[in-house]
């Protein structure tokens, strides 16, 4: 295990590379549902009258 | 069975649509992913000359092909938005700007650091990665500019044509770039030289740019909803979107 | 609308006559639109020859200010000017930008001009042509002057002339685009340099290129040549471009 984190000495430059993509990618990840959250919420107070509308599919 | 797809022309009645592809396209970039990333750091053998530090190809290579391809598909919408006074796909090249941008950038930041252990340095003027820098300006340009303006409409053929403008630049950019780099540097540096590709490096590359494309346009849909509701929500077909997400809700079996 | 505008003060006339320069039969009508668009905005240009000579004196400054950033020693001058030179006519040519339609814009001219029958393109050729000969050529007749400075010699002095001569209409019709898609935005100068830079990066690779090529002693014909031929395709493809970018800012 310790052998593959080390990369064969290169650990620094493989770690840094592939640990930046996947925070990047979680983090836009999360800010897109973030948005989209907002958005659908902000739409639910706008609509005069709506009952709570349950967890609907594609706004987990 | 034919689907009507210019039913789907509408933002609202692509909303649904948008919210399955999401869903669809996020599971297969995740199945892609961890079996890319399986070859990539485990099964791939270590290269002879460059060691385990050539691994970083893994990411680098799909990032920078995403930037190049977004950017493509971002000036198709552009051209439909323009073209057709589209609306939908105006909002689809909006929601893969960011994204594109990310790629440029995530390209730049595995570029050096495969550089350095590789060509002894972080950042060589190369003509790919120069060209990618130029093509991350183009994006944030983009970007910028949607943010400037503040009307919608407008702000689409605004940022439509500026994709546009841009798409036909890049070649030409490349160009100029690699012309100039090759004058100045000869052959020294050059980051396009890639280890000698055993069958399963590249079965890893391709199996991770499948990963990327679904990441890809699992966002975008993603985004596109976003898009969709924050934009439309004044108008008054209002009450079919909601509907619309309570027939989706009605019909979702969980 | 009228000859005298919202200030009172007497403006060159908007929309042509229709007994203006000829018919409006469509060949004699696009000559007729960019002469139209050139002589307004020469003339309004030369109203405030000061702001012209402004501009000038931003590119002598920056130009003269590089030394004092690096050195002035005689071969890091050479190796420099080139690329001084030509970026600061990039810089110069970014300053002056707004110019082109945001007076227009403002006060409602822009949106008759877009109304009248001619057509916009020509007009907008016109506008582009007139803000290089207000801009773009003194620089190219400064350069030289500047580039003694910088210890380039006769050759590569003529060959500065002639590429800033390509380059720059270039860097106007470019720029016109920029110009024209952050009409009436916030963000101001610096998103209109964020848009138009990349896209001028190839003028400069070549511009520059050709200077340093005839100073290192080498040919700048493959130079040259490409600029010609970026020069011509942006002398007939980018006034539709820019046109349409008005037309965006209009709606």
């Amino acid at each position: 295990m310790s052998e593959f984190l080390a990369m064969g000495g290169y650990a620094w430059y493989v770690w840094m590379s592939y640990g930046a993509v996947a925070l990047a990618l979680i983090v836009e990840t999360v800010i897109v549902r973030a948005r989209r959250k907002r958005a659908l919420d902000e739409l639910r107070m706008m609509t005069p009258g709506s009952s709570p509308v349950g967890r609907m599919r594609g706004a987990r | 069975m034919l689907i009507n797809w210019y039913r789907f022309s509408s933002p609202v009645s692509f909303y649904p649509l948008a919210g399955i592809g999401a869903h669809a396209f996020g599971i297969l970039a995740a199945l892609c992913a961890g079996a890319g990333l399986f070859v990539a750091l485990y099964i791939a053998p270590t290269d002879a000359t460059q060691g385990d530090a050539y691994r970083i190809i893994y990411v680098h290579v799909p990032t920078a092909w995403m930037a190049m391809f977004i950017y493509v598909v971002m000036a198709g919408w552009s051209a439909l938005a323009l073209g057709f006074n589209a609306r939908l796909s105006a909002m689809m090249a909006q929601a893969l700007a960011p994204t594109g941008a990310l790629m440029a950038a995530l390209a730049l930041w595995t570029g050096a650091f495969w550089g350095r252990p590789t060509w002894g340095t972080y950042w060589a003027w190369d003509a790919r990665m120069t060209s990618t820098l130029i093509l991350l300006f183009l994006y944030l340009g983009v970007l910028a500019l949607r943010n400037a303006i503040e009307d919608p409409r407008r702000a689409d053929r605004a940022c439509a044509l500026l994709t546009l403008v841009g798409a036909v630049n890049v070649p030409i950019i490349y160009f100029s770039v690699q012309w100039w780099n090759t004058l100045h540097q000869g052959s020294s540096i050059s980051f396009t030289v890639a280890p000698k590709m055993a069958a399963t490096m590249v079965t890893g590359i391709l199996i991770m740019t499948a990963a990327a494309w679904c990441y890809t346009i699992a966002v975008a849909l993603a985004r596109v909803q976003s898009i969709i509701v924050e934009r439309e929500r004044g108008a008054t077909w209002l009450e079919s979107l909601i509907d619309l997400r309570r027939n989706v809700v009605r019909r979702s079996p969980a | 609308m009228n000859d005298i505008d919202a200030g009172g003060q007497s403006r060159a006339r908007v929309t042509p006559r229709a007994d203006d320069q000829g018919t409006d039969a469509a060949p004699s009508s696009v000559l007729g639109a960019f002469a139209w668009g050139l002589s307004r905005d020469v003339r309004i240009a030369m109203r405030s020859k000061a702001e012209l000579g402004v501009q000038l004196l931003f590119y002598v400054i920056v130009v003269s200010l590089f030394p004092l950033s690096t050195s002035p020693s005689r071969d890091v001058l050479a190796l420099l000017g080139p690329g001084v030179l030509w970026t600061a006519a990039l810089l110069a040519s970014l300053l002056s930008l707004p110019r082109l339609f945001a007076s227009d814009f403002t006060d409602g001219t822009l949106e008759q001009i877009a109304l009248s029958p001619r057509p916009l393109p020509a007009l907008v050729l016109g506008k582009i042509a007139a803000h290089w000969l207000t801009t773009g050529l003194p620089v190219v007749v400064m350069a030289p002057l500047l580039g003694a400075q910088y210890a380039l010699a006769g050759p590569a002095l003529s060959m500065l002339a002639l590429a800033l001569l390509l380059g720059t209409p270039i860097l106007s019709l470019l720029g016109a685009i920029g110009a024209a898609l952050t009409l009436g935005t916030r963000g101001g100068g610096g998103l209109l340099a964020l848009l138009v830079l990349p896209l001028y990066a190839p003028v400069l690779i070549f511009g520059a290129g050709a200077v340093d090529a005839v100073r290192a002693g080498m040919s700048a014909s493959p130079n040259l040549a490409l600029l010609g031929a970026g020069l011509i395709i942006a002398v007939v493809a980018l006034p539709f471009a820019a046109a349409s970018a008005v037309r965006i800012a209009l709606d």
